[in-house]
Parts: C-alpha cells; sequence; structure tokens
C-alpha cells in the first residue's frame, strides 16, 4: 500500500463516515471500506476515475470540488480527505474551509515544492521544477497552486487552523532520515491531521 | 437488420397478458376490482431467481422496452439499444421484466378498457393513480413471477419516480435502484407544461369531458398538441438548433414571392404529434401527467426525503444530463443530496449530451454506456 495512504488510514477511525475530495480511482476509499468498515463517498470530476471508483464498487458523485461543497452539511463527515489535490485547485483556501466545515477532521497530503530538488532545479536550471513527482511543463501542468510545508502551515495559521498532526515521507531512506531535521528541504509529501473549531 | 445488431438484440418478443383478480386499493381510495397488466420479458429468470431487473417506463412507454415483435418490425422497443446480450441491461445475464402500467393504453387495464360494472369504456371515470399505485401493481406482478427481490428497478424520468418508490415502499424487495433523469417532485414549471398540455386535451370538442369513446370519436388534434408541447421541452435549444435550425420545409421568403414558408419544425413537430395521436389514448396521457406532477416522494415523510431515504436499503445509481432542463441536473444532485445524508450508498453521474430530457433513450453516447455497463456489471447474480 502507498506509505501516504496508510498513514491516513491510521488517522481514520473505524464505521466513520468519510468524504474522499479528487477521490481518483477509489482506491484508498475501498481499502478503507475494508479495513475499516467506513461509509465513504468519492467526489471526482475525470471521467475515467469516476468509472475505476464503479468498478471498485465505491460511492462516487460527479462533482467539481472548485465550485463548494453547500450539498454537505455542517460536520456531517468524521473526515474529510484531500489526498494530492489541494495544488490543483483553482480556490484552495475556499475548499479547505469548506472542509473543514463538513469534517470533524481533515486529511490533507500535498507534494513539498520546497523540497531540495525543486529549489534546485529552479535556482540552477532556472526553470519551473519538472520531476518524476510533477512531470508537467508549466504551462500544460494541472498542478497550479504549489506551496511548501512551510507556506501551508502559515495558511493554517492565518485561518485559525488547527494542526494535530503532520507526517513527512520521502522517496528513500536517506532523505527520510534527513527530513526529521529539515522537512521542509527533504521531505516530498505532507500529510496534515487538520481541526477547527 | 444486419447481423451484428441482430447478436445484441434480444430477437422477437412476445408480450403477455396477466389478470389479477384480487382487488387493488388505491392510494386516492377507490378500488379496481381487477385487472390486467401487459409484460414483456427477456433474458432467463435463474435458479435462485435472483437476476431479475424491473423497468419502469416513463410517460409514453409501454411494455415493449426491447427486441421486436415480428421479424418484420422495424420499430423495436423503446429502449433497446440498452437492453439486450452485452448492453447496459445485459439479458445474457439478467432476467428483464418490463411492463406497461397500469392506467396506461397498451393493453394493461387504462381509461380507454371496458369497466366490467357498466361494460362500457372507463374513460373519465378510470381512477387517478399515482407512483405508488403501480408500485404496489408491480409488486404483485414481482409476486406473481415468483420474484421476491429485484436485482435492479431501473427508470428514466417518471420511472426513476417509481424506481424511488420502490425503494421505500418496498426496501427489501430490491437490492439496486437506478433513477435515470428524474426529480424528487417536479417544479411548478414543470407542471406548468404538463397542465398546458392536458388543457391542449380538455379543450378539444372531441374530448367530451373523457369519454370520447362513447360518442365514438377521438381528440386526436388536442393529444397532437400535447404531444408537441411536451416533445419541445424534452430537447434542449442546442440540440434542436442542430438538427433542424431555421431549415425551410417549404415555400421561400423571396422578395416579390407570396409563398407560405413553413420550417422544418414545424412539419417535425406536426409528424410527431400526428402520430402519437394514432397510437396513444388522450386520458392516458392526462394520466400520466397527473401521476407525474402529484409526486413527491417525500411528502409522507415530513416532507424531509433524508428520512425517507433512510428506509431505504437498496444501493443507487443516479443519472442526469447537462441539457435537460425538464428534469435538470439539480433535481437528480437533490436526491443524492440527500442520499447522502441518509448514509446510503451512491453513484452519481451528470452526462453531457445535447439530447435534452430525451437522452436516457439515445443510443451512441459512450460515457452513458459506460457508466451504466459498469455499474450494471457491479450487481451480483447466482450463476
Amino acid at each position: 500500500m502507498r506509505i501516504d495512504h496508510e498513514i491516513t488510514q491510521s488517522w481514520v477511525k473505524p464505521k466513520s463516515r468519510v468524504l474522499d475530495l479528487g477521490c481518483g480511482d477509489g482506491s484508498l476509499l475501498k481499502s478503507l471500506m475494508q479495513s475499516k468498515q467506513i461509509q465513504g463517498y468519492g467526489v471526482e470530476i475525470n471521467s475515467d476515475n469516476i468509472l475505476s471508483c464503479i468498478r471498485n464498487q465505491v460511492n462516487v458523485i460527479e462533482q467539481d470540488v472548485d465550485a463548494g461543497l453547500d450539498n454537505f452539511s455542517d460536520k456531517s463527515f468524521d473526515t474529510v480527505i484531500m489526498s494530492q489535490a489541494i495544488q490543483a485547485l483553482l480556490h484552495p483556501e475556499k475548499v479547505l474551509e469548506e472542509m473543514l466545515r463538513v469534517g470533524q477532521q481533515c486529511i490533507v497530503t500535498f507534494p513539498n515544492f520546497g523540497h531540495w530538488k525543486a529549489r534546485w532545479h529552479l535556482a540552477y536550471v532556472g526553470r519551473m521544477p519538472v520531476s518524476d513527482l510533477l512531470p508537467y511543463e508549466w504551462y500544460n501542468t494541472p498542478n497550479i497552486h504549489f506551496c511548501t510545508f512551510r507556506d501551508f502551515e502559515i495558511l493554517c495559521k492565518n485561518m485559525n487552523i488547527d494542526i494535530l498532526n503532520r507526517q513527512v515521507t520521502s522517496d528513500n531512506r536517506f532523505s527520510s532520515i534527513l527530513n526529521k531535521f529539515r522537512p521542509n528541504l527533504f521531505g516530498e509529501t505532507a500529510l496534515y491531521r487538520l481541526t477547527k473549531n | 437488420m444486419t447481423q451484428s445488431l441482430a447478436k445484441h438484440s434480444v430477437g422477437v418478443v412476445q408480450p403477455q397478458c396477466i389478470k389479477f383478480q384480487k382487488p387493488l386499493t388505491l392510494a386516492c381510495g377507490l378500488q379496481l376490482p381487477n385487472y390486467e397488466l401487459m409484460v414483456e420479458t427477456y433474458g432467463e429468470l435463474n435458479a435462485a431467481k435472483d437476476n431479475a431487473i424491473l423497468i419502469c417506463h416513463a410517460l409514453s412507454g409501454d411494455h415493449h422496452a426491447a427486441g421486436l415483435h415480428s421479424p418484420q418490425d422495424k420499430k423495436p422497443g423503446w429502449w433497446d439499444h440498452y437492453i439486450g446480450p452485452g448492453k447496459p441491461i445485459d439479458t445474457a445475464r439478467f432476467f428483464v421484466v418490463s411492463i406497461n402500467n397500469l392506467g396506461g393504453c397498451n393493453g394493461s387495464t387504462g381509461p380507454s378498457s371496458i369497466d366490467p360494472a357498466t361494460g362500457q369504456p372507463w374513460g373519465s371515470r378510470f381512477p387517478h393513480l399515482r407512483v405508488r399505485d403501480w408500485v404496489h401493481s408491480q409488486a404483485r406482478l414481482a409476486d406473481y413471477l415468483g420474484i421476491d427481490q429485484w436485482a435492479a428497478v431501473i427508470g428514466g424520468s417518471l420511472g426513476g419516480m417509481q424506481a424511488m418508490r420502490w425503494s421505500l415502499e418496498y426496501p427489501e424487495r430490491l437490492r439496486h435502484c437506478i433513477v435515470i433523469a428524474s426529480a424528487m417532485k417536479l417544479t411548478a414549471q414543470n407542471i406548468a407544461f404538463n397542465q398546458t398540455a392536458r388543457q391542449a386535451i380538455m379543450s378539444d370538442p372531441e374530448f367530451h369531458q373523457g369519454d370520447y369513446l362513447l360518442h365514438n370519436t377521438l381528440p386526436a388534434q388536442g393529444l397532437a398538441i400535447a404531444r408537441m408541447i411536451g416533445h419541445i421541452t424534452y430537447l434542449s435549444d442546442h440540440g434542436m438548433g442542430k438538427k433542424f435550425g431555421r431549415d425551410l420545409r417549404s415555400g421561400s421568403f423571396t422578395q416579390g414571392k407570396n409563398e407560405l414558408v413553413k420550417f422544418q419544425i414545424e412539419s417535425y413537430l406536426e409528424y410527431q404529434g400526428d402520430s402519437f395521436a394514432k397510437s396513444f389514448d388522450a386520458n392516458t396521457y392526462i394520466l400520466m401527467t397527473r401521476a407525474l406532477d402529484y409526486f413527491d416522494l417525500a411528502r409522507e415523510y415530513n416532507h424531509d426525503p433524508v428520512a425517507a431515504f433512510e428506509l431505504a436499503r437498496a444501493k443507487f445509481l443516479v443519472l442526469s444530463f447537462n441539457s435537460d432542463w425538464r428534469f435538470a441536473p439539480e433535481r437528480s444532485a437533490e436526491i443524492v443530496t440527500a442520499l447522502i445524508k441518509a448514509n446510503r450508498d451512491v453513484v452519481y453521474g451528470e452526462i453531457e449530451s445535447p439530447h435534452g430530457h430525451d437522452a436516457f433513450l439515445i443510443p451512441q453516447q459512450p460515457r452513458y454506456w459506460d457508466i451504466f455497463k459498469n455499474y450494471m456489471a457491479t450487481i451480483e447474480v447466482s450463476n
């Protein structure tokens, strides 16, 4: 299982209600249904992903997250997840606010734009970073709102969001030792568990 | 018919008329002492009897949903594109039951049938039906066929309303509920269209307060206009524009020429209206549109659709089409919102289509096909 999915699972309570925004092929929800007996709903706009969710027998709602979550009532989910999707949103801060309105807790994961490889690429090559993790050119990338871990934490502070946990993952063991000391430089993906009262 | 088409067809089918002798008490309080239902079935019921699917038809549909009535038949059943071997409603896996609803005019007991009490056509005295009456009569059909639980109840538009009502009236008797281009209740605008159509029929001098059969006549002109009104609302502005534009059927605008101009859309609507008036009953049209207007999923649940759907046990597939303004995607989204709040399983797709409300009947829409087919493939049945 993907390491970020594994961490996300550990933060979800058994038999709870989970909403996964930008749920992809539904594999996270499917494993949560199997391991935690959750009642889960995915939200997607990509038609191939929606078909995969159907094949995975996962509840999926065709809806544009950027257009808001008006159809979900306050605190109606135990957990709202946004996995590797916030950087592709038009209005990340509005969606974050909405997630925290709808969920008791939220789990947000995203790639770190402050990772040393990205910094090196920009500083020495002088071009927008292209990597295995982010294999797009600046003009065709779906990822339009990049941030570093530090950026995200400043946003949380400004929005009075409580960060309950943070986990940083990286591609190899050497980096994972380094990211304990300088996560914003060596961490590739961050997972945040958030709440707002 | 080409070989490849024939391979995916259910072939020649034989409708059957089933007589029910036990009286049926209707929502309006009246009782039908006995009644008949016209039914077609496709595919085989398996030994476990867990592969049966009920098709609920819309306003002008009937039991003839798939296949042909004779090898010479030019027109297959109304949902033939989606019912058959290898199609979304795959008759190689499922036993499909399609019914002409009570109040219909294609063989089931309705306003044009003879009332046994008088020996005359029911006409204006045929009771007003509600969606739940159909659901109860369909449940009796299930009993008759020995089907305890449907693998799925499926319907578009008014048929979707029946499918939803099934999930509340008989929650244990269906595993999947498939609701296409439907709504939990009609809007005022929607009722207004239906009322205008009814007025077209009722103001026809041949209507005779609904007892036109006693006068050996038909309100054909009124019914044709009613159908035209309906038809306009089932298409989208864009779709109609693309198909007809401002093309002329006859005449011209050449200056100096005094010719009557007729647009293509005019003759198309006239043709649609006239051919419908020849094959459909005016009282049935009034009855069906009223049933549509009266339907309100949550009326008996304190107007709370969440409380209503909490009773359901089925898994739901809800589909809408973006150009459908008669049963707009917002109406389907309301269903989905209520289902999620009620903690029910649901898949929702909003399909891009230029075909308006009629889209649910129209072939060659890959996204509709893919979602429908993949969802149906997840429905478990015994071998």
